[in-house]
């Protein structure tokens, strides 16, 4: 009696496994949609970041675009030179050539030049401080260093420097987008590596009153504009502005005579660390 | 009276009025520069109408108000315009303003003008002198006042509120309004009921001044029904919609505004200031602004200029002690800490408290223990708790669900808050990241 109501129990039990079973196979044969197999592969070759650097939904819309043929590998910024061949090479197309970006910060104003007129004690972020009368810099465009880049970089490729100022590092920064999204004073611009020149500050105020704010601020001298070749360099609005559709007109020449060091020519990292320095600091 | 006239929640902070509450009203003297920035009210910015080198006259345009829901700027003092340039914003940005240089030789005499016969005018000619006055709300947000008196045809507004609440700690500004000046707020009411053609005007004042309370009822007009009503001393009882809750016992439903429940609010400072001007012709160039705290020597009631440096405000008032630390502008629970000096006075500064470096201490926050004192608290019936560790998780969209769009940021949270959470600044946050979050 026994035996026979669990071997009744197992022979439903396996009929239905089995009628369903048979249906899921058919529904598979009959309701298949075919996929290029090559997606998935190329998906299993990239990074699987879905940083979004290349303007796509993630990794594996990136590889969809690249199956049919609308991007061009080289535009993944976080793949290196080797990966990019690869895939190249797996879908057969031309690489392409995108030129490295990395974010670079508008600011050089650190804590050791840049004044600081108040003592910000709310909340430790970024945003916060802005909303409460624009943290305790007296420059009000200045970087605040409180680091919410340094939380939202998913590359580990931004580090908060001895002065509070966020260093980017040029071989892990993807030019993802996400610092320049958080950084609440819009400080951050992603940039071509080739485009060396760059004016480190976007204080809008004019001569002596910039330089009380910040020892490194822009003040409107002029003499970048004159030195550099002609309409390269333009004074808009108490700053410097690069016209970058010129620059290979750009010249180290440029940053010679600049009395504040705002404007500079850079080549990798824009700030470095002095380990020396962060050991006196805490002395 | 049968029900206490209040709403549900809130806190009791101490009030701290009695460093002002009796001191008299008194006139600043020009100061050597203002500066005027076309953003002192909510809405768009005022255009600019003169340049540098330009000659003034103390009631004079310089700014046109640049669309509806805006209004214009005039200037302060007689003097020669300086700069038309970017200069501090109390919000702790730079923004464009009018710097005037004052005559210090000039009587400050306003040009001869026509003052507007608030009798034979029809209301939408009194709206347009309140706009054109540059009247703005005065009791801190600044919301153009000539925007709250032309009401949708379709809405019916039965009652105009009188806000003289006052309910911020240290500010004295409309108590003192309403002592000093009882004729000039009644006047204003009359003028305001004649505009939106209402029938009756309900006056709310704290419990804690009764000497307004009983100035204003001996100067009650006779032929108008206008009453005042004493009201339970409690923060925020001067927020618009508690007062309504309070008053009329109705509730302002969830993302509306007091029109729906047929109600027009304004504070008792705009009030006299509309009543000034159909007086005296005058724009809206001067206000009352409380200076006061522990951290200023001479705690006063002034007369200032719009315009006005911090720093010539403070000077004016013996310095700051030597313990002062903390410079907010408006009242210590919902008023903005400032960072800069020059930063001027604007027309809707209520008043300007120096706090002392013991009232300041730095403390550390803590997780939440979940005691629940910030749901006691909420005058809106939020749930801060959940809203704030939503906020710490950037999680924005169930902080809306939540109707964050309903917090008015008035701080009760914070203030009760054990573990020292700074509740109201994280919903300042969320609310500016959706706001931004939807322009987009």
């Amino acid at each position: 009696m026994e035996f026979t109501t669990i071997m009744g129990s197992v022979a439903i039990l396996g009929g239905v496994g089995l009628a369903f079973g048979t249906l899921i196979s058919l529904a598979h044969l009959k309701l298949k949609v075919w996929e290029d197999p090559r997606i998935d592969a190329v998906t299993d070759l990239l990074p699987g970041t879905n940083c979004g650097a290349c303007g796509q939904a993630g990794c594996r819309a990136f590889a969809e675009a690249l199956v049919a043929g609308k991007i061009q590998p080289a535009t993944c910024t976080v793949m290196g030179p080797d990966d990019i061949t690869d895939v190249a090479e797996y879908l057969g197309v031309e690489a392409g050539e995108a030129s490295k970006r990395v974010a670079r910060l508008l600011c050089a104003g650190g804590s050791d030049v840049a004044v600081q007129q108040a003592e910000y004690r709310g909340l430790q972020t970024c945003k916060a401080a802005v909303a409460v009368a624009g943290g305790g810099k007296a420059c009000a465009w200045g970087c605040l260093g409180l680091a919410d880049c340094e939380i939202v970089c998913d590359f580990e490729a931004i580090y908060m420097n001895y002065v509070g100022l966020p260093v980017v590092i040029p071989d892990k920064c993807t030019a993802c987008g996400d610092c320049v999204e958080a950084c609440p004073l819009d400080l951050f611009v992603l940039m071509p590596l080739e485009q060396k020149l760059i004016v480190q500050c976007k204080n809008l105020l004019e001569g002596e009153e910039a330089e009380a704010v910040c020892q490194v601020a822009c003040n409107a001298c002029g003499r970048c504009a004159a030195d550099a070749a002609s309409g390269l360099i333009e004074m808009v609005n108490g700053l410097a502005v690069i016209d970058y559709d010129r620059n290979e007109l750009a010249t180290p020449d440029a940053i010679a005579r600049c009395p504040t060091n705002a404007i500079v020519w850079v080549e990798g990292s824009q700030f470095v660390d002095k380990p020396e320095l962060v050991r006196s600091a805490t002395v | 009276m049968l029900h206490k006239l209040s709403f549900r929640h809130g806190v009791h902070p101490p009030e701290l009025k009695e460093l002002t509450e009796h001191v008299r009203i008194r006139r600043m003297p020009y100061p050597d520069e203002v500066v005027l920035p076309l953003r002192q009210h909510t809405g768009k910015p005022a255009r600019v109408m003169v340049g540098a080198g330009d000659r003034v006259e103390r009631g004079d345009k310089v700014a046109a108000a640049d669309g509806f829901i805006s209004a214009p700027v005039h200037a302060s003092a007689a003097g020669i315009v300086e700069e038309v340039g970017i200069w501090p914003h109390p919000d702790g940005s730079y923004s464009t303003a009018v710097r005037i240089k004052v005559d210090p030789y000039s009587a400050q005499a306003a040009r001869p003008r026509l003052v507007p016969q608030w009798e034979g005018l029809t209301a939408a000619e009194i709206r347009q002198a309140v706009q054109d006055a540059g009247v703005v709300g005065l009791g801190g947000a600044a919301f153009p006042t000539h925007v709250k008196l032309a009401p949708p045809k379709d809405k019916k507004i039965e009652t105009l509120i009188i806000n003289g609440c006052e309910c911020e700690p240290y500010l004295t500004t409309d108590h003192r309004t309403m002592v000093e000046y009882p004729e000039r707020v009644q006047l204003g009411i009359r003028i305001m009921m004649r505009c939106l053609s209402v029938d009756r005007t309900m006056i709310g004042i704290e419990k804690n001044k009764p000497d307004a309370i009983e100035t204003l009822q001996a100067t009650l007009p006779s032929d108008l029904d206008v009453t005042v009503h004493p009201l339970t001393v409690k923060y925020p009882q001067g927020a618009e919609k508690m007062l309504i809750e309070a008053l009329t016992g109705r509730e302002v439903p969830s993302g509306k505004l007091p029109l729906d429940a047929g109600v027009v609010v304004q504070n008792v400072a705009s009030v006299g200031t509309i009543a000034e001007v159909f007086e005296t012709g005058l724009p809206l160039v001067e206000r009352i602004v409380t200076v006061t705290g522990h951290g200023i020597r001479n705690p006063s009631n002034l007369i200032v200029p719009v315009g006005t440096k911090l720093r010539d405000l403070l000077d004016m008032c013996g310095g700051m002690t030597d313990d002062a630390f903390e410079i907010v502008f408006g009242g210590p629970m919902m008023g903005a800490a400032q960072a800069n000096l020059d930063v001027p006075i604007l027309k809707g500064t209520t008043g300007v408290v120096v706090l002392t470096e013991s009232q300041c201490r730095r403390v550390q926050s803590y997780s939440c223990i979940k005691c629940g004192h910030c749901l006691d608290a909420c005058p809106v019936f939020l749930n801060p708790q959940l809203l704030g560790s939503l906020a710490k998780a950037e999680r924005w969209e169930e902080m809306e669900a939540n109707h964050l769009m309903d917090c008015m940021l008035c701080g009760c949270c914070s203030y009760t808050c054990p573990s020292n959470i700074p509740l109201s600044q994280l919903f300042q946050l969320a609310k500016a990241a959706l706001r931004k979050r939807k322009a987009a």
